[in-house]
């Protein structure tokens, strides 16, 4: 039975991966901001085989108390073997280019909470000498584009922290991954159109649960990610600077 | 492209926009238009269907509640599907109590067609099976509905066909089951006189009955009757699931020609004939027992762009059932219209719990049929009539083409449904009769 820190239990995405973990049987801790739906997730969980799921209902970006929290949950659980950081905004792109709250949220929401929860994540992780973190991040990190580039460039600093822990924890014995998503069918993006490339959350879910297993360093969700990214990352930036993507 | 069509893809939506209800406590959307609820849109017609209105999806309410493995109570939102509680249930030993011929259905669109299965001589319908449920209405009143509390509603919702409001949560009784696995007889009949004597005989001793029906042969009416019961505990397999995936599917819609007089006359040839012997037993999962169409994603495509149309009825025996049958199987005969698959099983006497239920005691006949455009609507106006005068009804949920006039001679009751009404809801069918 493992031990599992999921960090915005309440996204979509996350509640697919500790379903996926609660039908095995294992334990589970959920941290997020809504009370009322961590309780929902965890009455399903309960139901769905998980042996034990406990809630930390507490807003995320009161930076202040990530430590004080974090190192309440291993004095709780002693171990944990996986921790999984799901939370993040989408925001207003337009308003986040011109309105400094908007701004702030956006990068606080989707880089500066992570940064300073992984500090303290892998200070007890270090201690205990195992385990795997993992941080859901975004194919948007890969190149800045106009449509989003304040939510891309929060997900690209997380990117080379989390590439960085990676590089520093190796030697512990603690396995750091970094899950760039595509966009998916998700409550958060309830207000997008749909393409073919929209993943589909149980799928995107299942393949969380497969890089976690597989101890990868990088993984795209849906795979074919990998290969529309690298196109875009080739196109010279002469070209790309005058196209609207 | 067409926005989240009915199962027969027929009639067809221009004008409907959808929301989802983000969680069982976020509050009612409510756009200027009229809403419906909506759960997998595994109705045939145009009930779960609003054109000019906006559909409230619930696919966002799929988590369990409570569950006990000791009694089988079970509490889920209504957007958990019937596929998710057997994934759930059946290792634990339990199973649907009541489980129409898809797995794709949600919680809430159950209730709200109060649907029924092969059991239905036995255990009624799913309604009878439901301990209560949460309704949020469009005043952002939450009501617990049961036999207690709200009693009315309890009833009016129960194959109130979404418009009294959206269930968030239900409360039903799963069965008890010793495997996975059906016990399963098949008999061929040759007329109808004999699918009554078997039907008749199969009823107390056998859970599930069902009959596949041939009414396109040129002889008599015959077909395959099949019965069964779970099996006791087999094997170390007791409690196998259903494969997740099927790689059955059908991508893209058919030509319409596909399915015609002589391939429909072949296929059923060839189905009565699957049978060597007249009578055949053995062991079969309870997924081709229950879901012989859930292996072939989008199967409603193979009838084309056009779209087709379910008709199901139900005659009671005391207004001479055989008479009424025998008539429409002629009307059906001559109008050389034949149906792919036409399924014809008994309902028993329990009463149904809905105020607007379908299925009382009686025979039942499901048919599908091309969308053949006014020469079928002509055909199935004929079959209505003779529906009417024995005193049956049509099913909502199959229909998209009934009149006013036969939705009140089926469902009188109508005024003190109509009271119930959440002022908000409506549906392309509601409007369409009444
Ligand atoms: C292959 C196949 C076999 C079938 N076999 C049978 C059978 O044997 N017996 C039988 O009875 N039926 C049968 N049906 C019909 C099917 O069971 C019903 O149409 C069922 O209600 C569909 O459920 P759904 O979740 O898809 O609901 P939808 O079709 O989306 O909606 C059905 C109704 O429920 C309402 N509704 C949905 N969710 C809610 C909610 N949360 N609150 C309030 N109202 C809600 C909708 O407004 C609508 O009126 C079959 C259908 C198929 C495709």
């Amino acid at each position: 039975m493992k031990k599992i820190l999921i960090i915005g239990a309440t996204s979509a995405i996350a509640q697919e991966v500790a379903k996926i973990y609660a039908t095995q049987k294992h334990e589970l801790i959920l941290w997020g901001r809504n009370s009322q739906m961590l309780t929902a997730i965890s009455q399903d969980l309960t139901v769905r085989g998980a042996s034990k799921v406990s809630v930390i209902a507490h807003d995320l970006n009161d930076f202040s108390r990530h430590e004080e929290f974090v190192t309440n949950i291993w004095k709780d659980s002693k171990t944990i073997d996986i921790a999984l950081l799901a939370h993040g905004v989408l925001g207003d792109p337009r308003k986040a280019e011109t309105t400094q709250s908007e701004l702030f949220k956006l990068l606080n929401s989707n880089f500066v909470s992570h940064a300073s929860l992984l500090a303290f994540i892998s200070t007890e992780m270090i201690h205990q000498g195992h385990g795997t973190i993992a941080v859901i991040s975004s194919v948007a990190g890969d190149r800045g584009k106009q449509s989003n580039y304040v939510y891309g460039s929060a997900k690209a600093g997380m990117t080379a922290y989390v590439d960085g822990l990676r590089n520093r924890l190796f030697k512990t014995g603690v396995h750091v991954l970094n899950l760039k998503l595509g966009p998916v069918d998700t409550p958060m993006t309830k207000d997008h159109k749909k393409g073919p490339l929209f993943g589909k959350a149980p799928q995107v879910g299942a393949g969380i649960v497969t890089a976690i297993e597989k101890k990868k360093n990088t993984v795209y969700l849906p795979f074919f990610w990998r290969y529309i990214m690298w196109i875009i990352c080739s196109i010279p930036e002469s070209i790309f600077k005058k196209l609207s993507l | 492209m067409m926005l989240l069509p009915s199962w027969g893809l027929y009639p067809k939506v221009q004008n409907q926009a959808s929301q989802a209800l983000e969680s069982r406590f976020a509050s009612l959307p409510l756009p200027d238009s009229t809403i419906l609820p909506r759960g997998l849109g595994r109705s045939y017609g145009d009930s779960c269907l609003n054109n000019g209105g906006t559909l409230i999806c619930s696919n966002y309410l799929n988590k369990f509640i409570s569950f006990s493995s000791e009694t089988g109570l079970i509490r889920c939102e209504a957007g958990v599907t019937f596929e998710d509680v057997i994934k759930l249930a059946v290792p634990k030993g339990w199973f649907l109590p009541v489980t129409p011929g898809t797995k794709f259905v949600t919680v809430g669109g159950a209730i709200a067609n109060d649907v029924h299965g092969k059991n239905h001589h036995k255990s009624g319908n799913f309604g009878n099976h439901v301990t209560q449920f949460e309704l949020l209405r469009s005043t952002g009143e939450r009501l617990l509905c049961s036999r207690n509390s709200n009693p009315e509603l309890f009833k009016a919702t129960i194959g109130g066909l979404g418009l009294t409001g959206f269930i968030t949560w239900a409360e039903f009784q799963l069965i008890k089951i010793d495997s996975s696995w059906v016990d399963q007889e098949q008999i061929q009949y040759h007329n109808l006189n004999d699918f009554f004597a078997i039907a008749e005989e199969s009823e107390e001793n056998f859970d599930y009955t069902v009959s596949w029906v041939d009414c396109v042969s040129s002889s008599d009416v015959r077909g395959i009757f099949i019965r069964g019961n779970f099996a006791n505990a087999q094997s170390e397999d007791n409690f196998k699931l259903h494969k997740e995936k099927s790689l059955k599917n059908v991508p893209v819609f058919l030509p319409e020609q596909t399915l015609n007089r002589f391939s429909i006359r072949a296929f059923n040839e060839l189905y009565f004939h699957k049978n060597i012997s007249s009578h055949k037993a053995g062991l079969v999962h309870y997924e081709p027992f229950f879901y012989p169409l859930d292996s072939i994603h989008n199967w409603n495509r193979i009838y084309g762009k056009r779209g087709f149309l379910q008709y199901q009825f139900v005659v009671p025996y005391k207004n001479d059932a055989g008479a009424a049958l025998n008539e429409i199987f002629q009307v059906l005969k001559k109008s050389q219209m034949g149906s792919f698959l036409a399924v014809l099983k008994t309902f028993g006497n329990l009463q149904p719990e809905g105020l607007m239920s379908f299925p009382k005691e009686g025979v039942t006949l499901a048919l599908d049929f091309a969308n053949y455009g006014d020469s079928l609507l002509k055909v199935l106006e004929t079959c209505d009539s003779i529906v009417r005068s024995a005193n049956g009804s049509v099913y909502p949920a199959k229909d998209a083409r009934m009149s006013k006039q036969s939705f009140s001679t089926f469902y009188p009751q109508i005024e003190s449904f109509e009271k119930h009404i959440d002022p908000k809801f409506s549906s392309s069918f509601w409007r369409r009769v009444r």
